[in-house]
């Protein structure tokens, strides 16, 4: 049986992990690569690295990282923050990693999702999405949560799968940095609308919350970052759990 | 050494990357001297099966790796190639298992992504895999059990996700990217 996925998340800034709420307050969370290999002992499924650094330098560090985290761990990876060009997904996968994630980018310019599906497949590329409730509706917000756009988060999944996204990682900002769960809603309502993987981010705060994640919704995958980072809730602990309650998981 | 055929597929960086964790010299070539000399030949490959072919076919490498005689092991496009018929793109393929690839049949998510089980295991490549044991998967076409099928997994339907005829080996399934386990069953072929 296909099992559920545990998603641990890096936010990377200047080579380090750090953590947010609410998409500010950074606090440093670790040596990206040393935390990557912990997940992978504690059973991690896959995990995701966005880059979050505003520079110039960015790109050549981004891509040295992923050449590092692509020789030590043995799962696959997706790599986000800042890809805007089939030329920028191109050495990011060149280097190792096995999935980009467009965010912004994807909105500016749509084709660009089929055009790294064209040239590398579908699995390849995740359309990340922030999504805001804003006066009754799910609407997309860009550049990391500032600016919010006219599209429905509901029209624009469908869009993206349309041309060529191979998974959603669709992230609630009204829930993420909270820890009062998932945004369940939202999240099943995504999960109707397309028939692509659907990772849920934004909100896990204890296990029940990937429970009633896995239970409610058809999210494929759960993401959270800082909970796994300090130690929180530990990978093996939550996936005890979620296995106890029935849902499939792989456990080591 | 051990040979991994460079060809215009993705993911090839990741199976050197496995190799070299567990200790193996390996070369990413198409150099036909080289795959022919070779101890073990790998043949990996995350892309779209006609062009795949198509590149194949233009620099003969796949009468050449139909006539290798080391332990060949296809993982993923490359087991899809090695079977008879892919419905990617309608493409031929090397004909070295007895099967055909078909494309999913849409009632569920597409592609086939995560982690999944085996049953029915039998093979010497998957020596100390148990089947409550999860590889990683991803895929949108699957390979019909046949006779060379030596193990089983169930997503929509059950589909090959191992084969193995003589000297040939395949995965549906990327042991480079499933943990302790996928190295495991590297480690069981490259000590073949």
């Amino acid at each position: 049986m296909l099992k559920k996925r545990i998603i641990p998340c890096l936010d990377i800034k200047n080579g380090r992990t750090v953590k947010g709420v609410n998409f500010v307050e950074l606090q440093d969370a670790g040596d990206p690569i040393e935390l990557a290999k912990r997940y992978v002992l504690e059973g991690a499924d896959e995990l995701v690295l966005l880059d979050i650094t505003a520079s110039i330098e960015k790109r050549k560090n981004l891509v040295s990282l992923v050449c590092k985290v692509a020789k030590e761990i043995s799962i696959p990876f997706t790599v986000g923050g800042g890809i805007n060009s089939l030329e920028e997904a191109k050495e990011v996968i060149k280097a190792g990693a096995d999935k980009v994630s467009i965010n912004s980018a994807a909105v500016k310019n749509p084709v660009l999702i089929k055009e790294i599906a064209d040239e590398f497949g579908s699995q390849c590329v995740v359309v990340a999405i922030d999504s805001k409730w804003v006066d009754g509706d799910w609407y997309v917000f860009v550049n990391g949560g500032r600016i919010q756009t006219q599209l429905k988060t509901l029209e624009w999944v469908k869009q993206v799968e349309v041309l060529g996204a191979g998974e959603i990682l669709l992230t609630s900002m009204d829930h993420d940095g909270t820890k009062n769960g998932f945004a369940l809603e939202l999240t099943d309502l995504v999960c109707k609308k397309v028939k692509i993987p659907v990772i849920a981010s934004g909100g896990a705060g204890n296990e029940n919350h990937f429970y009633e994640l896995f239970h409610t919704t058809h999210a494929s995958a759960g993401l959270a970052a800082s909970i796994f980072h300090y130690k929180e809730m530990t990978i093996p602990h939550l996936k005890e759990i979620l296995k106890s309650l029935n849902i499939p998981i792989r456990c080591k | 050494m051990i040979a991994i055929l460079k060809y215009n597929a993705g993911n090839i960086t990741s199976v050197q990357n496995a190799i070299e964790r567990l200790g193996f010299d390996c070369v990413i070539t198409d150099d036909k001297d080289e795959l022919i000399s070779a101890d073990k030949v790998i043949f990996p490959g995350v892309g779209e099966a006609s062009s795949a072919m198509k590149y194949l076919k233009e620099r003969k490498l796949d009468l050449l790796i139909k006539n290798l005689k080391q332990p060949v092991l296809g993982i993923c496009l490359g087991l899809q190639l090695m079977c008879e018929f892919s419905e990617e793109g309608d493409t031929d393929g090397m004909r070295i298992f007895n099967t055909k690839v078909k494309k999913y049949p849409a009632f569920d998510i597409v592609p086939h992504m995560g982690w999944n089980n085996l049953s029915n295991i039998k093979s010497n490549l998957l020596n100390g895999i148990q089947p409550l044991d999860d590889v990683y998967f991803v895929h949108s076409y699957y390979a019909e059990i046949c006779e060379n099928t030596t193990s089983v997994c169930h997503y929509i339907l059950p589909f090959s996700a191992s084969m193995q005829k003589d000297n040939f080996y395949a995965t549906q399934f990327h042991p480079e990217k499933s943990a302790d386990v996928g190295e495991q069953i590297l480690l069981n072929f490259l000590n073949l």
